[in-house]
C-alpha cells in the first residue's frame, strides 16, 4: 500500500514535473511534515488553553470594584486588540527576549530560558486572551442581575454566585464567540514561522525551498491540512455547544 | 428596641421603624414603619413606583436603607457587620420574575441553596425537595427546565426553592404580576396553603381579591409613606384617606 502511494506520486512527478508530492514519496521529507503536525498541534492546544485562562481571569478582574485593575485590563485588551499579532511574535521574541535571563548548558552556549516556542505560546495566548476577556465579559453582562439577586436571596455568596450560577450561564452565552476566536487562533499559528518555530507551515517551507519542485503540492497540503485541523476543532466545538443546550432556554 | 439574643416569638418578628431609603438623590421611602408578628400575612399594595417593592427588598438586605431600622428576630437588618447569610436562611423571597436558574431543573433549583449553602446531606435533601414538589403540585416536573415550564409553574418552584431552606418568614415580591390570569390562581392557591399553615408571609401585590381574603392586616403605601393601614374588612371598606380611595376606586 505505502509502496503503491510512493510510486503513485513518484510516476505524478514525472508526467508533471511542477507537482512533485516529495513527502509522499521521500520518508526523510514526511518525517518533517509529521513534526511540523505536532508542533501545530501542541502550540494550538497550549494557546486555546492559555489564552482560555487568561480570558477568564481578565473577566473576573474586569468586574472589579478597583479602577486600577479594570484599567490595566483594559489597557491590555487594546494593546493585543489594536496591534498586528505577527509584530507582537516579533516584538516578544526579539526585543523582550533581549530582556530574559540566559543559563549555559555546557559552559559555552547561551541559551535565554524562553525558547522561540515558548514565546510564540506566550505572544499567541495574549493576544487571543485579549479577545476571550471581551467575550467572557459579554457573557457575564448578559446573566441578568436579578437571577443573581435570587442566588443571594437564598443565602449563596458572592462567590458561590459567581462559581454556581453567573459562570456556567455566561459559558453557554460565550461558546459561539468563544468557537469563532480560538479558529482564528489556530491558525494564527502559523506565523509563529517569523521566530523559526518549527511548526507545520515552517516545514513545508524548508521543503520547497529544497525541493523547489514541491512549491505547489506543499502549498496544496498546507490548505488541506489546516482545513481538516480547523475542521475537527470546529465540529468538537459544536457538540460541546449541543450538550450544553438548555432544554428550553434561549430558543 | 429588641436583639436577636432576647428576642421571643411574642415580639414582631419583622420590626421596621421610620425606614428611609434613597437611590442618589431619589426618595423613595420616607418613614415607613410596620411591625408583621409570627404567623401573621401582610399585604402591601399602592400604584407603582411607591416603594412597596423597595421596602420588602430591605427587609432581607438586598437594599440597604439610609435611615431608620428594620430588625428580623431582633437582627438588625442595617447593621454593616450584619451576617447576611444568617439573616436570608431565615427570610425566604420570591420575585416577580421567578429568577430560577435556568440551568438547572426544577429539583436542582430546589436543591442547590440546602446544598451549597447549609452543607446538608444530599439524599435527606433531595427527599425533602421532591415532597416540596409535591407540596406545590408539580408532580412529574421534577426533572423540567425551568424553560419547558409555564410561568405559574416556574413560580412555584421558586416558591418551593425558597421554602426548601425552611425560612421563618416569607417575602412575595408582585409574584403574579407576570403571569397569565388562569396561572395566577394556582400560585395564590400555593401561597393561601403557606399562610393557612402558619408561615409569616409579608406580599406585595397588585390581588386585591386575594389580599381581601388572606391577609390579616393591609398596609396601603404611596410615594413612600404608609397612608393607611387596617384589617382587610376595615381597609377595604371604610378607608378615610382620600388617596387610598382614588386607588381603590380604580382598582376594584
Amino acid at each position: 500500500m505505502i509502496d503503491f502511494i510512493r510510486q503513485l506520486f513518484l510516476d505524478l512527478y514525472e508526467v508533471a514535473p511542477r507537482w512533485n508530492f516529495i513527502f509522499f514519496h521521500d520518508p526523510v521529507q514526511w518525517d518533517r511534515v509529521v513534526e511540523g503536525f505536532w508542533v501545530t498541534i501542541q502550540l494550538s492546544i497550549a494557546c486555546v488553553v492559555f489564552s482560555v485562562i487568561i480570558g477568564i481571569i481578565g473577566a473576573w478582574l474586569q468586574g472589579s470594584h478597583n479602577r486600577i485593575v479594570r484599567n490595566v485590563v483594559q489597557g491590555y485588551i487594546q494593546f493585543f486588540r489594536n496591534t498586528p499579532p505577527f509584530v507582537q511574535l516579533l516584538f516578544f521574541y526579539f526585543a523582550l527576549g533581549q530582556l530574559t535571563p540566559t543559563y549555559s548548558p555546557d559552559g559555552w552556549l547561551e541559551v535565554p530560558i524562553i525558547s522561540n516556542v515558548g514565546w510564540a505560546i506566550i505572544s499567541l495566548s495574549f493576544f487571543a486572551g485579549a479577545f476571550n476577556v471581551e467575550i467572557f465579559r459579554a457573557g457575564i453582562e448578559a446573566v441578568p442581575e436579578s437571577t443573581q439577586e435570587a442566588s443571594e436571596a437564598l443565602g449563596m455568596s458572592r462567590l458561590q454566585t459567581y462559581v454556581y450560577v453567573v459562570l456556567p450561564l455566561a459559558f453557554r452565552v460565550s461558546l459561539p464567540a468563544l468557537n469563532n476566536n480560538l479558529v482564528n487562533l489556530v491558525k494564527t499559528t502559523t506565523q509563529a514561522l517569523a521566530i523559526a518555530v518549527p511548526e507545520l507551515l515552517y516545514q513545508f517551507l524548508g521543503i520547497w525551498n529544497d525541493y523547489p519542485s514541491a512549491l505547489y503540492p506543499s502549498l496544496t497540503m498546507v490548505f488541506v491540512i489546516y482545513i481538516a485541523l480547523v475542521g475537527i476543532l470546529v465540529y468538537s466545538m459544536h457538540r460541546w455547544e449541543k450538550a450544553m443546550r438548555i432544554p428550553g432556554y434561549g430558543t | 428596641m429588641t436583639d436577636a439574643a432576647t428576642w421571643t416569638p411574642d415580639q414582631p418578628m419583622v420590626s421596621a421603624k421610620d425606614v428611609h431609603k434613597s437611590f442618589g438623590t431619589l426618595e423613595v421611602l420616607k418613614g415607613i414603619s410596620m411591625d408583621v408578628m409570627k404567623g401573621e400575612c401582610i399585604c402591601i399594595i399602592g400604584p407603582s413606583g411607591s416603594g412597596k417593592s423597595t421596602f420588602i427588598r430591605c427587609i432581607n438586605g438586598l437594599n440597604d436603607i439610609q435611615g431608620g431600622s428594620i430588625t428580623v428576630e431582633g437582627q438588625e437588618v442595617n447593621d454593616p457587620n450584619l451576617d447576611k447569610l444568617a439573616l436570608r436562611k431565615k427570610v425566604g423571597m420570591v420575585f416577580q420574575q421567578y429568577n430560577l436558574f435556568p440551568h438547572k431543573t426544577a429539583l436542582q433549583n430546589i436543591m442547590m441553596a440546602p446544598l451549597k449553602v447549609l452543607k446538608q446531606d444530599k439524599a435527606e435533601v433531595e427527599e425533602r425537595a421532591r415532597g416540596l414538589i409535591r407540596k406545590v403540585r408539580l408532580d412529574g416536573k421534577e426533572d423540567s427546565y425551568p424553560g419547558e415550564l409555564s410561568g405559574g409553574q416556574q413560580q412555584r418552584v421558586a416558591i418551593a426553592r425558597s421554602l426548601a431552606m425552611h425560612p421563618d418568614v416569607m417575602l412575595f415580591d408582585e409574584v403574579t404580576a407576570a403571569l397569565d390570569p388562569e396561572t395566577v390562581k394556582e400560585v395564590l392557591v400555593t401561597i393561601r396553603e403557606l399562610a393557612d399553615e402558619g408561615m409569616t408571609c409579608i406580599l406585595v401585590t397588585h390581588e386585591m381579591g386575594f389580599a381581601r381574603e388572606v391577609a390579616n392586616h393591609i398596609y396601603f403605601t404611596d410615594r413612600g409613606i404608609i397612608v393607611e393601614h387596617g384589617p382587610p374588612d376595615v381597609f377595604f371598606t371604610e378607608a378615610s384617606d382620600p388617596r387610598t380611595k382614588e386607588f381603590l376606586s380604580q382598582i376594584l
